[in-house]
């Protein structure tokens, strides 16, 4: 039985997770780039991306689990009219955002409903 | 000035490295720095409330640098789970670094730096930074890309360093309100992000990504990324394929 230190278990996923690193740059220099499993990859990683943020928004694990459900789709929805209302301004609307929830969080923690 | 560029013979035009560089410094520093810096100090906290020490909250920002897999294996660690579900459920949890880099990396396709560097510049490759580099360096010339690109990492893997830093040193004295603010700040980032994708493919998969993604989770915890990905991202695919061929009648 190997011991479990820290940073032996730590090493192993480092490897682990170089292991994608490493196979995505190995496909990336034997594919075309204008061709169509190009665009599938595309497709995929930003399909994943997407799917894992609006999961962690929703249907959070870890730390955001202690939220309201409610506190983090209001403030995502402030954020929204702030992002279309200023053209689109990605930092606008991320402080709205943040700045909403904070309130949302503060208040909750403070018992005022 | 800094110049990455290892000693070499290449007869290119002479590059402005250290105002690549720098500009990648200063792309970092408008948002990504921050981003980085908020989420990590959520993770700090969580290493010391697992009972781990400092060393291993920056191990793990500097070597998976990859929140969702940094915390797969903090938390199974933590109730002690064998060592080889810790070890597939980190990797799991950033197998999307796969397609990441096989989209991003063509990028600097011509750039011989680029190319002896690959393996370090896929390891330093975070959400943030790939963001960045994905809507930055198109519109750059070539051989300021990789200059760009590792002035990003360098900032955002310093935000990383002292984000989780900070977490671990301040966990508990924050009201955990602020906390929790912090570690929404950067998924609230990203639906910001994802919404401004230009490219027609990207915004389909994008969207059936968004809306799938928290359902196949439900039915698949452990595997919901990498399905969501295969399935959303084909499903965009031939969707994009068909409304290019209608558009072509």
């Amino acid at each position: 039985m190997i011991e479990q230190t820290p940073w032996f278990v730590l090493s192993c996923s480092i490897l682990a997770t170089f292991f994608w690193r490493a196979l995505g740059v190995a496909v990336a220099s034997r594919i075309d780039p204008n061709g169509p499993i190009f665009q599938w990859f595309s497709c995929v990683a930003y399909a994943m991306l997407a799917g894992l943020i609006t999961r962690i928004l929703l249907l959070p694990v870890g730390t955001l689990e202690q939220t309201s459900t409610v506190d983090r789709v209001a403030a995502m929805i402030i954020g929204f009219a702030v992002f279309i209302i200023f053209k689109r301004n990605v930092v606008a609307a991320t402080v709205t955002a943040f700045l909403v929830f904070l309130t949302l969080a503060a208040l909750r923690q403070a018992s005022v409903f | 000035m800094i110049d990455l560029k290892p000693a070499s013979s290449d007869s290119e035009p002479p590059v402005k490295n250290g105002k690549a560089f720098i500009s990648g410094l200063i792309a970092a520093l408008t948002m990504p720095f921050w981003m980085v810096f908020a989420s990590m100090t959520g993770f700090g906290s969580m290493v010391r409330t697992a009972g781990l020490n400092l060393d291993i909250g920056i191990g793990s920002t500097i070597g998976i640098w990859g929140l969702p897999g940094q915390v797969a294996m903090l938390e199974l660690f933590a109730i002690g789970a064998p060592l080889l579900a810790i070890i597939t459920a980190s990797s799991m949890a950033n197998l999307r670094f796969m397609p990441m880099s096989v989209v991003m990396m063509p990028m600097f396709r011509g750039d011989r730096r680029a190319h002896r560097w690959r393996y370090v510049m896929g390891q330093v490759m975070s959400i943030n930074i790939w963001t960045v580099a994905m809507s930055r360096c198109p519109e750059m010339p070539l051989m300021e890309r990789f200059p760009f690109y590792m002035g990003v990492s360098l900032a955002c893997m310093t935000g990383g360093v002292l984000g989780v830093t900070a977490g671990f040193v301040l966990a508990g004295t924050m009201p955990l309100y602020v906390t929790l603010s912090l570690v929404f700040l950067n998924p609230a980032y990203f639906v910001f992000v994802f919404s401004s994708v230009r490219a027609r493919n990207c915004i389909i998969a994008v969207i059936i990504g968004a809306i799938t993604g928290p359902l196949i989770h439900q039915i698949a915890p452990n595997w919901g990324v990498p399905i969501t990905g295969l399935v959303a991202g084909t499903a965009a695919f031939f969707l994009d394929r068909l409304i290019r061929r209608r558009g072509n009648d």
